[in-house]
């Protein structure tokens, strides 16, 4: 089967790659890529544990084609920290053991920071709803939602601190 | 195995042609929200993939001369909600439209893909039809209009002519004192099917109802314009028996299943219910436009 | 031991796998790959119940690309007249289970596994197999399956001399029945039914298998157990044991699901024959329609009680779906429904039944939560029949220290009690409902829950490495952070910081045997053997020292992490870290480190008490949870957040099983929502925070008091939640789930 060469972008760094035309965004970055931070849980965009960002908006990769990331830049979990730093909420995650078995985590996480990147101070049920495309089954999401709160206020605080001229 | 053939055309004739030339092996890729789990799990198999997202026409919103509205077909969910003017004067359609799956398909999913999808339960189409939406569609012999009611023909069946593309829908403008809503049940809160969708758009004068249109999704093999639901409401101040007439004109248009997501008596029930509920909601938007 | 003293036991430490599980780095097996690995796949019976008549796979095995082939015949096979255990595990029916034999038993039963260069060519050649079936009536529910004319899914199943379908008895007695129903002032008699539900993991089941020219067998899969995953390989596969390495990749959830295989075997011939390393993954399809969920059921509950409010009598019938093939957890729900209790007189039946819908493996609790459902909502009737609170009526007839319950033990200090008082005593139980909005109805429903727990083989080994700091390696797959608090009790035990101790979970040939992740058992048993092996080491320390020192070992003491001289009679040493004896190991007599291996015994049973909060709406027969919170006997909470997440996610799944959760079949007997948008499992926005309260009531049998945790939280809330719906609607519902258009039928019926 003929595949196409696609150039496209992830976390930031330029990449090529070859893909058959049906072949999910998903398999690409898993398979091809080696990211496998994104996980399948389903592949049908019920369970958001493959999320990735495309342009900067939340989708499930398992629901996108390979093809379609020419020219777009891609954002993964591998992305999310920086350098040796954790994200916040990376961080929180681990202090608030928002996590149990953590197929879920990675998704989760780039759900969350796709909502604060919109919404830095969301009230608990902007969380929930924000949340509810990623399902998880080990925690009963309250440890999730509680890091996710705590972050924004945290990030918020931080800002916050920040000289006006840096915000 | 048969070779997949991608193609993503600039323009919308290009898109066009290719579409009618690969006959029946074609699919159009909007958002894929629906399209690739049929893939994947084998509903569908086919030989040319055509992604419309490079049109212009299909991906942009645009305010008509007349103060309407006009949406490119293959618009994601997450675009419309963050068009500053759309969602004040169609709150119902967007609530609909952003009902569709989480946020991560919301990133994708189109009313175009809801539409062309043909499920009797896609959420923004009641809406759509409430609100008297006109789509426009291209084809190889040229373009038409029609309204969004006489899209789908059957479950997972529309009545485009083979070649033809959904490129927008139209939303005519919003008079003074006019509002629109929609509401679903569904057992959970989110990632749900809907089991009964109810769109109303209604104009009120002096409290009085002056035009009201009704959408009922779920309850047939297509989506349902309900006249006489919208005939009990109009001329009426939303009185509890205009509300009872509409409510049962719901219940009685509906003709529909039982399967795994509901069964025929819950769904006739609340279809009635509904009604009065995403009226309601309606009449309180009219009273503040 | 449980003192206020402890620096790292209760603390709320950063799990030592939590950096690579938040950056996407910890490798599941799904994410293993290997130079030169194909793809393998499993066809499956496109019928509920049918003789397979042939299987030709000639067309397949000429497709380019597809490597090896598979059937039954390429699997040991058990007779089915001698029963070859594996702990819980009859390998007659696993062997049957993990490729159909005979019969294709349910919808998607494996009939066959192919390997090939891609996935698209692996299921391409699957087409091309050609299986002959005779297709048979097939029958899913208990009712059905118990008519006398039902279809029999094995001729070698008989019950009171008949063929028939029910497949195996178990019953509890204590005390004289008739006798306490006659003291009974009230008598209370109820049928319920459960629908089968899914254990709900998210990552589906997986493994990569490498089968070397030399017959070395390495499996990297998603199990519950890598010794487990080996024993039954082994097995199946007919290769030694000791040629096999199962190695525990990262797991995704369990719930025990994964305490069984379905792939390992399949991929290992498929590796085998083809001379490649084989990955195979489940579908999400796959996983709901052929892996196992949890039983539907049936039960009969009667319950006497005096006009005081002692309950005197109960009896309970229990049957479970097993699916195809034998092994419903009739022990759970026979055996849990009434052990809260003090009652004097007992019956308690459970009749397993096979049915042609896929083998249940274990979920959370096994059988618990449907023997709860059963009995807590009978003793809701009770209570209100007798005009007392539901919690007094508990509290006063609460199992205690010295209770004989039916299913055998006396017990020991227990703390189910606790859990009632604390509930009585929360502000959740004091504070108003508060009034619903128009068109819905709040209620308040509480229930309470037992489960057994379990000890059983565990290995540990503790090594210091030669700076000082220290590895534990355990064998037990970790599912919810067992290896935080392992380096919890390890940093205790040593007196040193958590963060310099490393808990890695090892390989069948790294670690001794242990068993599965499972029953509740992981952490009591491991912190035993670590507990054993740490003190191994310091005794090995100390003994060190001594020498340096030239003193008695005696006169040795381990604090704060390091040696000191027990008193200045001992003499005047100035201490010796950790490091300074890790670096002196040569000369002092080579490296330091233990290991223990042991059967534990000792885990005593988790009692828990929920109260719950919903609001119906009364014209749509929603019902949404408005607050939880659960009361445990924890023991010991080792890691506190970790036992919070316990309690919260058996919450949840508690929730989600009771409102909608269930497999629904066709009349071909398929699974009609074998996907996650069609089983609704709750999703984030359907739940409230869940508020948990531990108590702690150590366990006197283990080193740190600790009892399991993990299963206990799913008992309850089935019970909990109809509580609350009856509450609400002063209508009860003897039928999970009440999903809307139940409700709806039952407010208008
Ligand atoms: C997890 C999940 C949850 C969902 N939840 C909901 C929900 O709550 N409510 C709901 O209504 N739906 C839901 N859906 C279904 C789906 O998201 C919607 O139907 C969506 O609107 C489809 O849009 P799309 O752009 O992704 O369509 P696509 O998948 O791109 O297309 C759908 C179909 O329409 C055809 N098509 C698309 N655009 C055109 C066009 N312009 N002209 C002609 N044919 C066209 C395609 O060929 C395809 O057959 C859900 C799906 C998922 C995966
Ligand atoms: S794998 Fe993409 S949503 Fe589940
Ligand atoms: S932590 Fe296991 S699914 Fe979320």
């Amino acid at each position: 089967m003929a595949k196409i060469h696609v150039t496209t972008t992830v976390n930031g760094e330029p990449v090529e790659f070859l893909c058959e035309p049906q072949q999910s965004m998903l398999d690409v970055l898993r398979g091809p890529l080696g990211l496998t931070g994104s996980k399948e849980g389903c592949g049908s965009g019920d369970c958001g544990a493959c999320s990735i960002t495309l342009d900067g908006r939340l989708v499930c990769s398992c629901l996108m084609l390979a093809v379609e990331a020419e020219g777009h830049e891609i954002g993964t979990i591998e992305g999310m920290a920086s350098g040796d730093g954790l994200h916040p909420l990376q961080q929180k995650f681990l202090e608030m053991a928002a996590l149990q078995c953590g197929i879920c985590t990675p998704g989760v996480l780039v759900a969350a920071k796709a909502l604060l990147d919109k919404n830095p101070d969301p009230t608990e049920t902007e969380v929930r709803f924000g949340l509810a495309g990623n399902l998880c089954r080990c925690t009963g999401y309250d440890k999730i939602v509680r890091a996710v709160l705590e972050t924004a206020a945290e990030m918020r605080g931080a800002k916050a601190e920040m000289p006006e001229a840096v915000r | 195995m048969t070779d997949i053939r991608y193609l993503a055309p600039g323009t919308l004739d290009e898109a066009v042609n290719a579409f009618a030339a690969a006959a029946g092996a074609a699919r159009i890729l909007a958002g894929g929200t629906d399209l690739l789990v049929q893939m994947r799990a084998g509903v569908v198999r086919p030989g040319v993939i055509v992604d419309i997202k490079k049109i212009a026409e299909m991906t942009t919103i645009e305010e008509t001369p007349e103060g309407g509205f006009r949406i490119g077909a293959a618009v994601s969910g997450a675009r419309l909600a963050e068009h500053p003017r759309f969602g004040k004067a169609w709150p119902g359609v967007l609530e609909a439209v952003n009902l569709i799956g989480s946020k991560q398909v919301q990133g994708r999913a189109s009313p175009g893909g809801n539409l062309c999808n043909a499920s009797p339960a896609g959420d923004s189409v009641p809406a759509m039809i409430a609100a008297g939406a006109v789509v426009t569609v291209q084809g190889p012999h040229g373009r038409r209009q029609m309204p969004v009611e006489a899209v789908p023909a059957g479950p997972g069946r529309t009545n485009l002519t083979p070649g033809e593309i959904l490129v927008s829908f139209t939303l005519p403008p919003r008079p003074a004192g006019s509002g629109d809503a929609y509401l679903r049940m569904i057992p959970r809160t989110e990632m749900d099917i809907a089991v009964v969708g109810c769109g109303v758009s209604l104009t009120l004068e002096g409290g009085k109802v002056t035009a009201a249109r009704v959408g009922l999704g779920a309850v047939a093999p297509t989506p349902l314009l309900v006249g006489p639901a919208a005939e009990a409401l109009i001329g009426s101040r939303l009185e509890e028996e205009a509300l009872a007439a509409a409510a049962a004109a719901c219940s009685a248009a509906c003709r529909p299943i039982d399967d795994k997501r509901g069964t025929i008596a819950y769904r006739t029930k609340v279809a009635g219910v509904l009604l009065r509920r995403t009226a309601a909601i309606a009449a309180e938007r009219a009273g503040r436009a | 031991m449980n003192d206020m003293t402890n620096k790292w036991i209760g603390q709320r430490t950063i799990r030592p796998d939590g950096a690579e599980k938040v950056t996407g780095r910890a490798a599941y097996a799904a994410d293993t790959t290997m130079p030169g690995m194909i793809w393998g796949k499993v066809l499956r019976s496109p019928h509920a119940h049918a003789v397979i008549r042939s299987i030709d796979t000639a067309k397949a095995e000429a497709l380019p690309g597809v490597k090896a082939v598979v059937t039954h015949r390429d699997l040991v096979e058990f007779p089915l007249d001698k029963s070859v255990m594996l702990g819980i595990q009859d390998m007659r029916w696993m062997c049957r289970n993990v490729m159909a034999r005979e019969k294709a038993l349910f919808h998607g039963h494996p009939i066959a596994a192919v390997a090939a260069t891609s996935e698209t060519i692996a299921a391409e050649a699957l087409r091309l197999i050609e299986v002959e079936y005779e297709v048979l009536p097939h029958v899913i529910e208990i009712d059905d399956a118990l008519k006398p004319d039902a279809p029999i899914l094995h001729d070698f199943l008989s019950f009171e001399g008949k063929p028939s379908n029910i497949a195996g008895k178990l019953e509890h007695r204590l005390g004289d029945i008739e006798a306490g129903f006659a003291e009974a002032d009230v008598v209370i008699e109820r049928s319920f039914t459960t629908r089968p539900v899914h254990q709900g993991y998210i990552e589906p089941h997986a493994c990569l298998v490498s089968v070397a020219a030399d017959g070395k067998t390495t499996i990297w899969s998603s199990s519950q157990g890598q010794f487990m995953v080996r024993a039954m390989t082994s097995l199946l596969t007919g290769i030694p044991q000791s040629d096999i390495r199962a190695i525990p990749a990262e797991i995704g959830g369990g719930f025990g699901g994964k305490t069984i295989i379905y792939l390992e075997p399949l991929a290992t011939v498929l590796s085998k024959k083809s001379g490649r390393p084989v990955k195979m993954v489940m579908s999400r399809e796959e996983v709901m329609r052929a892996s196992g969920p949890t039983s539907g059921s049936k039960s009969t509950v009667k319950i006497g009680a005096t006009k005081d409010g002692r309950l005197v009598a109960a009896q309970g019938t229990f049957w479970l779906q097993a699916g195809a093939l034998p092994g419903s957890p009739i022990r759970g729900a026979a055996g849990c429904g009434f052990a809260p209790y003090t009652i004097p007189n007992v019956v308690s039946t459970g009749f397993d039944v096979v049915s042609n819908r896929s083998k249940v493996a274990a979920y959370r609790a096994p059988g618990a939560p449907i023997g709860a459902y059963a009995v807590e909502c009978v003793i809701d009737e009770v209570a209100e029949a007798l005009g007392m609170d539901p919690l007094e009526l508990r509290l006063k007839n609460a199992a205690r220290q010295g209770t004989k319950a039916a299913h055998g033990p006396v017990y020991p200090r227990i703390g189910f009690m606790e859990t009632i008082e604390a509930a009585l005593a929360h502000p959740h139980y004091k504070t108003p409902l508060g009034e619903a909005p128009p068109g819905k109805r709040r209620g308040r429903g509480v229930a309470s829950g037992f489960w057994f727990n379990a000890g059983g083989e565990s290995s540990a080994q503790v090594n210091i490495t030669e700076d000082g700091n220290v590895v534990v390696t355990t064998g037990h797959p970790d599912i919810g952070g067992s290896r935080a608090s392992i380096a919890n009790i390890t940093a205790e035990l040593l007196g040193i910081d958590y963060k310099r101790i490393s808990v890695l979970i090892g390989d069948t040939a790294t670690i001794g045997y242990s068993n599965l992740t499972g029953g509740s058992r992981v952490l009591f048993a491991s912190a035993m053997v670590v507990t054993q092996s740490t003190e191994k080491v310091i005794a090995s320390l100390r003994e060190r020292a001594a020498k340096i020192w030239k003193i008695d070992p005696e006169a040795v003491a381990w604090e704060d992490g390091e040696a000191r001289p027990v008193s200045d009679n001992a003499g005047r040493f100035p201490p010796l870290s950790l490091a300074e004896l890790a670096a002196r190991a040569t000369e002092t007599g080579g490296p330091i480190g233990a290991g223990v291996q042991l059967n534990t015994t000792g885990a005593e049973g988790g009692f828990a008490t929920h109260l719950c909060d919903v609001e119906v709406d009364v014209d749509l027969g929603i019902v949404r949870v408005l607050r939880y919170t659960s009361f445990q006997d924890v023991g010991r909470a080792v890691h506190p957040s970790y036992v919070e997440g316990q309690m919260q996610g058996g919450a949840a799944q508690g929730i989600g099983w009771a409102l909608n959760e269930e497999y629904i079949y066709d009349r071909q007997g398929r699974v009609e929502n074998a996907g996650f948008l069609d089983y609704r499992m709750p999703v984030c926005s359907d739940l409230p925070m869940l508020d948990t309260v531990m108590i702690e009531v150590p366990n006197p049998k283990h080193p740190q008091g600790v009892r399991g945790v993990g299963e206990v939280p799913l008992v309850p809330p089935l019970a909990a939640v109809a509580n609350a719906v009856y509450d609400a609607l002063g209508k009860r519902f003897y039928a999970l789930p009440m999903s809307p258009p139940r409700v709806l039928e039952k407010l208008e019926g």
